[in-house]
């Protein structure tokens, strides 16, 4: 019965670390993005000014952090904008927004059908088919190779 | 607008010869083909077969009438015309991973290739040795070059690379050149010497920013001053020399796009995965860059009222009755275009160009009657 007597430590050690190729990603600071502002927005839905919460909740969205809490929070809040429009709105709301807006409106929209709630999909697939109609297949495109996800 | 299906397999590549009267395009196999024009047909006269793997990149240069092949095989080979036929040299790149594109230079005494060793290799003839030697452009490349392009100096290059970064660099050979003066996008140019890069500091903060995508296709323009690239995330951007910290970009609302040229000092046309080519407009002064149209002439499908029997045919394969025209591809190419190049008039005043795809075939554009057929068309 032979066992190796001298160290096994050398199989914990993750090579690819060490691989002077290996392709690292700039991350740039990211700290202080804290996300959309919840309080100004939920007191934006409170008031029915719907259009206005729209614009809020896309500010400021929670790109380069990685701080996975506030990736949800801001998915969280953005839900809850979106499902507060009324179906013949969404048309109007897309349209006050500009490329970019429609843009993260998409990456919005995919990472809330990542994780699907009970009416979620719903009000996303709503909401998808406008911003499609606004944005074109390129949004989706620059959803799937964004590299910095909302 | 004249449309030929060589084959129904994928072009990988292809390049045209001086005057246009004979194409060497790939197949998508290990040959290159070439084809001469004979009227309206088109025949094939030579086949060039060394390469042990897929050829990823042809180009003919139009002066010294030599082809440069280079291929997954991780070699390139330039052909010379002896006695009807064409005999290949081998030129040693010293990668280790597939070439992806080669491109002559502009006075033809030397070429660069891209390849996946995160590599450009310049090739030059020595005259000494009696062959062609490379020199390694590396750093700061991280990824698989896609697409070279020369700029008219002979001395400048742009490379569009899998790490959603365009560059130029210099590709100064002292062997066989002069040093080259100064020029918008800088006058120092020592050989391997990046001069400009995309995405970086340059790049404004944008919400939806960021990578961007894999850089498909670079471009210069005619003069030489501006740099136009199309990246996997849709966008086209056009930089310009000595303007560089502002980069003018477009997020396109079609798939990417995979192949760009300037067809006038204002305009590029490109084409990619939607199967037509698009015209694009740059505003030097504003700094902008707009759609300007899609380029493709739709077959008008006469829709005449269908038959009794034709609705049942519909029904029995599409379990519908009307002709389904939105999924049908009505335009000239039937899959992705993978290539544009420009056949006349130069890259200041085309006034034709080709596009070969995925689909096998082969479109030439008349810009004149293009323009022509496209209301609200404006070249500029």
């Amino acid at each position: 019965m032979s066992k190796a007597t001298l160290s096994a430590r050398f199989r914990r050690v993750d090579v690819d670390e060490y691989d002077e190729n290996k392709f690292v990603d700039e991350e740039e600071g990211g700290e202080n993005q804290l996300g959309p502002d919840e309080t100004e927005v939920d007191s934006l839905i409170r008031q029915g000014n719907l259009m206005e919460a729209l614009h809020a909740v896309l500010k400021n969205p929670p790109i380069n952090t990685k701080n996975q809490n506030i990736k949800d929070r801001a998915e969280g809040l953005v839900l809850k904008v979106l499902s507060a429009f009324k179906s013949s709105d969404i048309e109007k709301g897309v349209q006050s927004l500009d490329k970019n807006g429609v843009d993260l409106l998409m990456k919005y929209i995919y990472k809330g059908f990542e994780r699907p709630s009970e009416n979620s999909s719903a009000v996303l697939l709503q909401w998808h088919e406008k911003a499609l109609a606004a944005g074109g297949v390129g949004s989706i495109v620059r959803v799937l190779t964004a590299r910095k996800t909302v | 607008m004249a449309y030929h299906s060589f084959l129904l397999e994928p072009i990988s590549c292809h390049a045209w010869n001086k005057d246009q009267t004979q194409i060497a395009l790939c197949p998508n196999n290990h040959d290159v083909h070439i084809y001469k024009k004979d009227g309206t047909k088109w025949t094939k006269t030579h086949e060039l077969k060394e390469h042990n793997g897929q050829v990823t990149g042809i180009d003919w240069a139009p002066d010294s009438n030599r082809i440069v092949t280079c291929g997954a095989d991780r070699n390139a080979y330039v052909w010379t015309l002896k006695e009807g036929a064409w005999k290949p040299t081998l030129v040693i790149l010293r990668i280790n991973r597939a070439a992806r594109c080669v491109k002559w230079s502009p006075k033809e005494n030397k070429f660069a290739v891209g390849s996946g060793s995160r590599l450009i290799s310049i090739c030059y003839f020595e005259q000494e040795n009696d062959w062609w030697v490379c020199k390694h452009i590396k750093k700061p490349i991280r990824s698989t070059i896609l697409s070279l392009d020369w700029h008219p100096n002979n001395v400048l290059l742009a490379a569009g690379s899998c790490d959603f970064k365009c560059r130029v660099f210099s590709a100064y050979i002292k062997e066989v050149e002069e040093k080259p003066g100064p020029t918008p996008w800088g006058s120092k140019m020592p050989f391997g010497e990046m001069m400009f890069e995309s995405g970086g500091s340059g790049a404004a903060a944008q919400t939806s920013g960021g990578g961007g995508g894999w850089v498909h296709s670079v471009c210069f323009s005619h003069s030489g001053n501006r740099l136009a690239w199309t990246s996997h995330d849709s966008t086209v951007s056009v930089a310009e020399g000595g303007k560089t910290t502002t980069v003018s970009s477009l997020s396109s609302e079609t798939l990417p796009l995979l192949c760009v040229t300037f067809i006038t000092e204002n305009s590029l046309v490109a084409a990619g995965h939607d199967c037509y080519p698009v015209l694009f407009v740059y505003d030097s002064a504003k700094g902008s860059l707009t759609f300007g149209g899609k380029l493709d002439v739709p077959k008008q499908a006469a829709q005449k009222g269908i038959s009794a029997r034709e609705r049942f045919q519909n029904l029995d394969r599409r379990a519908s009755e009307t002709q389904g025209t939105d999924k049908d591809l009505n335009t000239l190419h039937k899959n992705s275009i993978s290539q544009i190049s420009v056949l006349a008039g130069g890259r200041n005043q085309c006034t034709k160009f080709c596009t070969t795809g995925m689909d096998g075939g082969m479109a030439i554009w008349d810009v004149k009657s293009l323009e022509s057929a496209m209301k609200n068309l404006k070249i500029v």
